[in-house]
């Protein structure tokens, strides 16, 4: 596909995005946030997965980091200022991934995927298990962040809508954030390293630490599409960072096509629909569903059409 | 409290321990020699119990039941690396999470289809349903100490087979060069068939011999299968001995833990494990590579 | 786009919705029930959310099939009109809860809405619903708040308060000769409010916790704890502890021979509908809840049977919530004829119905919280066997409800 055809395609989406509260009721606004918020967390898995090579099984881990720093920081406060609890949500997943990062890179292939996991369930334990932060029962937030420039309201994430457009906002810079970072010579670097990493290591390039940076970046936008969540659901319990959540992500990256930034927000809008649809099928709805998920496992990469997979692979990084 | 309580503790860590053990050396196995993770390990150990109460429920006889239930197993093992596992050998191991994380669903899900969602219980045997007196009103049950005794038969025949026999040997060099096997005229298809049956059965037999302890409940198979995965990377993978060193590390952290942390007994066994990995990244057992 | 498939929403629509969204039930009770244009009334939307998969799946099982059945009994018809069910798997997740509520009530606009099982869900779903939300009936969720701080005149609760679970037990004990206690119990919202409702009756009565042994919810290896237990040496122990966890508790309790020396009590899910899968191992357990299998009345008889002929398993304490759920809905439709509009009618018949439950007479609170007698039982040759009524008349302090 040529690149102004893409171009032109994401363009389009975009616009029906934006366009979409003007003709969509509340619910579906309320849906799509949770898609765009899906999408934006899958995203940031793929700059790990599908462009570094490292296969996390533990992303959650920094997903519920941000949704929790601005639970507890919150949870009693009579305003939620966006200009202290964002920061503060991203500052937490941030050092959360560095060093979770610093020691996980040492390892790799299995024990990669393992000790990343291990890592999401000893967060999970320390927020399941302690009375302070709520423990299994969460912590609900009973009001939606504010911007505020001295007693102005500059923006009120109350509505739906605007909640929606903050979402979309989101989503969109950190989609331009993760063009510019894999345009640069990082991202060259990091593309490499997926490709081989010992060749880029004769080459005498630092590879843990490109790695750690790309693992802190993805963690820090994982932290963020957290802090929306919170934000959004008013709620934050252990189970978003369980391994079911991490499992799910790694589905939808996959689903959508690795190493690319807009495969994982199809594979969200994908993921999110057929839960949404299919129990209302069946009560054993998770068997279609499993089986959906092997299908991809199995069949995916193969069926997909040779033009489509080049240009979803390397038209990026060209 | 006195030391007759840490002993008792003691001993409820090693059994703990050689539960973990059962699970965690069929994962060992296929993780070493086939490179393969598999995620629906648990949902094999949940099946075994499932086949052990129906079984039992269907001939009286908890024996009976294990003895018809491991073929089934060892079948369900085959299909499953027949239609599904077998083609993922070549691929990166993502798609292997992806598979298997799937196959948890459907297992859960084919579960509640097959034998509904109420909690069941399986009966002792009569012969090893006494138990022993350890302090003034705590006494220890025959059949746990049968079942650590089961394990050290098991462990021992483990050790046997993988040291002394010729499959144990093709296991050992599949687990070390795969290509090198394959090149010797050894029919890797076929040797994965029979690991990867093998580690299902073994899941599987855990899980028969743990239902009269554990109950049998949907969803089971998930508490024990990430501990596992702790045990085998803190271990080593495919190494047998490694799995059962970290088995026992575990065991002990997590017991003592409840009595002496008891907030913070479940954020302890992990943490060992990013320690020991912070040492040794291969795991205590595991060769560097 | 998917999106757009999805939705196939038109300007018109969206109007409409936000029309109805903002005059909300002034609208509705202007118009009185929504009429097809031939003349035959609109169906009914019941909407549920209960758990179908997952460690609850049993519970929202039974919960609906009762309620059906009581529907069925009633010739599926709420005050005349047909019934339409929207039943959703709540999976049992909070995380879920606030969509999925969402989905019943801004997408389907249900009537009714019915659930959940677990007790955070229904904090996330009364949240939603209290107000200007659906008549909304908690079938199982027993957090305090629901009708404490959460009351709202459109919520009601046919099941229990934690305070409900947990305060019966003190006095009971006590009665029974047991002043120096251990606590055991999940630690989670639910299982900490019920320790804290006994230890609110039992220590004023005169007696002693020895030690609160919370265990990590929803694990089940309790094997260190009953040795932590063994060395404690109490009088008895009073536990929280449900489904598997309850199996494997009272099987390891048993295997452990504390039974000898130490007199096991619990909330009654310890032992409810458990017994084929416990044996042996609960005979002389005794526990405290609103209901047993062998209460002697007409109603517990006649729903019994009916359900066992309906669903072919056995009725437990959950199906007679559901069951309850689907009464009291049949009393406020019956009230107002099938006029949902007129809500505040409805909701006075609701509030002030007393109804012949299997679990014996039941009314409710000002705060829409049941009020029931709470019975000791015992299990006897695998059966819970009422020793006697442990409290009469059980409500609950409402704490925070503005209505009570």
């Amino acid at each position: 596909m040529p690149r102004i055809t893409r171009t032109l395609l994401l363009l389009a989406a975009l616009l029906t995005l934006v366009f979409f509260p003007l003709f969509g009721s509340s619910f579906y606004v309320g849906l799509l946030t949770r898609i765009l918020i899906l999408a934006l967390f899958a995203m940031s898995l793929d700059l790990l997965i599908g462009y570094t090579g490292l296969v996390s099984f533990g992303h959650a881990a920094f997903f519920g980091i941000g949704g929790y720093a601005l639970a507890i920081a919150f949870q009693d406060a009579a305003v939620i200022h966006l200009w202290q609890a964002l920061p503060l949500s991203l500052a937490a997943a941030a050092l959360a991934a560095l060093v979770v990062g610093w020691i996980s890179i040492r390892t790799s292939g299995i024990y990669f995927i393992m000790i990343t996991l291990a890592f999401a369930q000893m967060f999970f334990y320390f927020f399941f298990e302690s009375p302070r932060y709520g423990g299994d029962d969460g912590i609900f937030l009973f009001f939606k962040p504010v911007l505020m420039i001295g007693s102005a309201d500059i923006l009120h994430l109350d509505s739906e809508n605007n909640f929606y457009y903050f979402v979309l906002g989101s989503l969109v810079s950190s989609y331009l954030l993760l063009t510019m970072i894999l345009r640069a010579p990082f991202g060259k670097v990091i593309t490499a390293i997926k490709a081989n990493e010992h060749r880029v290591c004769a080459l005498g390039y630092a590879v843990n630490r490109y790695k750690l940076v790309s693992f802190v970046i993805a963690g820090t936008l994982a932290g963020l599409a957290g802090f929306l969540e919170g934000a959004h659901s008013g709620y934050i319990n252990p189970s978003y960072m369980s391994w079911h959540e991490s499992g799910i992500a790694i589905a939808i990256v996959v689903l959508g096509g690795m190493g690319t930034l807009y495969g994982p927000i199809v594979g969200a809008f994908i993921i999110v629909l057929l839960q949404d649809f299919l129990p209302s099928l069946t009560d054993h709805w998770q068997l279609l569903f499993g089986g959906i998920v092997i299908s991809v496992a199995l069949f995916y990469p193969m069926v997909r059409p040779a033009c489509c997979r080049d240009f979803m692979r390397c038209s990026e990084v060209k | 409290m006195e030391l007759s309580f840490y002993l008792v503790q003691l001993l409820n860590a090693i059994q703990y321990g050689f539960l973990l053990f059962l699970v965690a050396s069929g994962l060992t196995l296929l993780f070493g020699i086939m490179g393969i993770i598999n995620l629906a390990h648990g949902s094999f150990y949940m099946i075994g119990a499932y086949l052990a109460y129906w079984l039992t429920d269907v001939t009286g006889n908890l024996w009976l039941g294990i003895l018809l239930g491991l073929p089934i197993a060892l079948l369900v093992g085959y299909l499953v690396e027949r239609f599904a596992i077998s083609f993922l050998y070549q691929r990166d191991h993502l798609y292997q999470v992806l598979l298997t994380f799937a196959l948890i669903l459907i297992f859960n899900e084919l579960q509640q289809i097959l034998w509904g969602t109420d909690v069941h219980g399986v009966a002792i045997p009569a012969i090893l349903a006494g138990s022993i007196p350890l302090t003034e009103n705590q006494s220890y049950p025959i059949y746990r100490l049968f079942i650590s005794a089961v394990c050290i038969a098991l462990a021992c025949g483990m050790s046997w087979v993988i040291q002394k026999t010729r499959l144990g040997m093709m296991i050992r060099a599949g687990a070390s060069n795969r290509e090198m096997v394959q090149s010797l005229g050894i029919n890797v298809n076929r040797l994965f068939a029979l690991v990867f049956s093998l580690g299902v059965a073994l899941a599987a037999f855990a899980g028969m011999l743990a239902a009269p302890v554990d109950s049998v409940y949907p969803g089971m198979g998930e508490n024990v299968l990430i501990i596992s995965f702790v045990v085998v990377v803190i271990g080593g993978t495919g190494s047998i001995k490694g799995a059962f060193v970290g088995a026992m590390l575990i065991g002990l952290v997590s017991t003592f833990g409840k009595v002496l942390l008891p907030e913070m007994a479940s954020v302890m066994a992990y943490a060992l494990m990013a320690v020991i990995l912070l040492w040794r990244p291969q795991g205590l057992f595991g060769r560097a590579r | 786009m998917s999106e757009k498939n999805e939705t196939g929403i038109s300007r018109r629509d969206f109007v409409i919705n936000g029309s109805v969204a903002t005059a909300g039930l002034v609208a509705a009770s202007v118009l009185g029930p929504a009429t097809f244009a031939i003349g035959g009334q609109a169906k009914v939307k019941v909407g549920i959310l209960l758990p179908y998969t997952g460690t609850y799946a049993k519970l929202g099982t039974n919960i609906r099939n009762a309620m059906k059945l009581r529907f069925a009994e009633a010739g599926n018809k709420l005050g005349g009109r047909e019934i339409e069910f929207v039943d959703i798997d709540s999976e049992a997740k909070p995380a879920k809860a606030q969509q999925l509520t969402n989905k019943l009530i801004k997408k389907e606009k249900v009537d009714f809405l019915v659930g959940p099982v677990h007790s955070v869900v229904g904090m996330a779903m009364v949240k939603m619903a209290r107000g200007d939300g659906p008549i909304t009936v908690i079938p199982n969720a027993g957090a305090d708040q629901l009708t404490g701080v959460l009351c709202a005149p459109n919520v009601f609760r046919t099941s229990f308060s934690s305070h409900q679970m947990g305060y019966p037990g003190g006095p009971a004990m006590l009665e029974d000769g047991h002043k120096r206690v251990v606590l055991m119990y999940w630690n989670y919202g639910f299982g900490k409010q019920v320790a804290a409702a006994f230890k609110k009756s039992f220590l004023p009565g005169g007696g002693t916790i020895v030690k609160e042994i919370p265990t990590p919810f929803p694990k089940v290896d309790f094997q260190a704890y009953l040795t932590e237990l063994a060395a404690l040496k109490p009088d008895a122990v009073y536990t929280f502890y449900a489904g598997g966890g309850a199996v494997k508790f009272v099987k390891d309790f048993a295997a452990a021979g504390l039974k000898k020396s130490i007199k096991l009590y619990g909330a009654g899910f310890l032992t409810e509908g458990l017994g084929k899968a416990q044996g042996d191992a609960a005979e002389g357990v005794r526990t405290i809840l609103h209901y047993a299998d062998t209460l002697d009345n007409p109603a517990n008889h006649h729903f019994r049977a009916a359900f066992t002929a309906a669903t072919g398993a056995h009725a437990d304490v959950y199906a007679v919530q559901g069951y309850d759920a689907g009464e009291l809905i049949l009393r406020g439709m019956n009230a107002v004829k099938g006029d949902t509009g007129a809500r505040a009618e409805m909701i006075r018949a609701m509030e002030t119905a007393e109804i012949d439950s299997p679990r014996g007479k039941l009314r409710f609170s000002k705060s829409h919280n049941p009020i029931h007698d709470i019975y000791l039982r015992e299990v006897v040759k695998g059966v819970n066997r009422v020793v006697r009524v442990a409290a009469k008349d059980q409500d609950d302090p409402a704490t925070g409800c503005s209505m009570a």
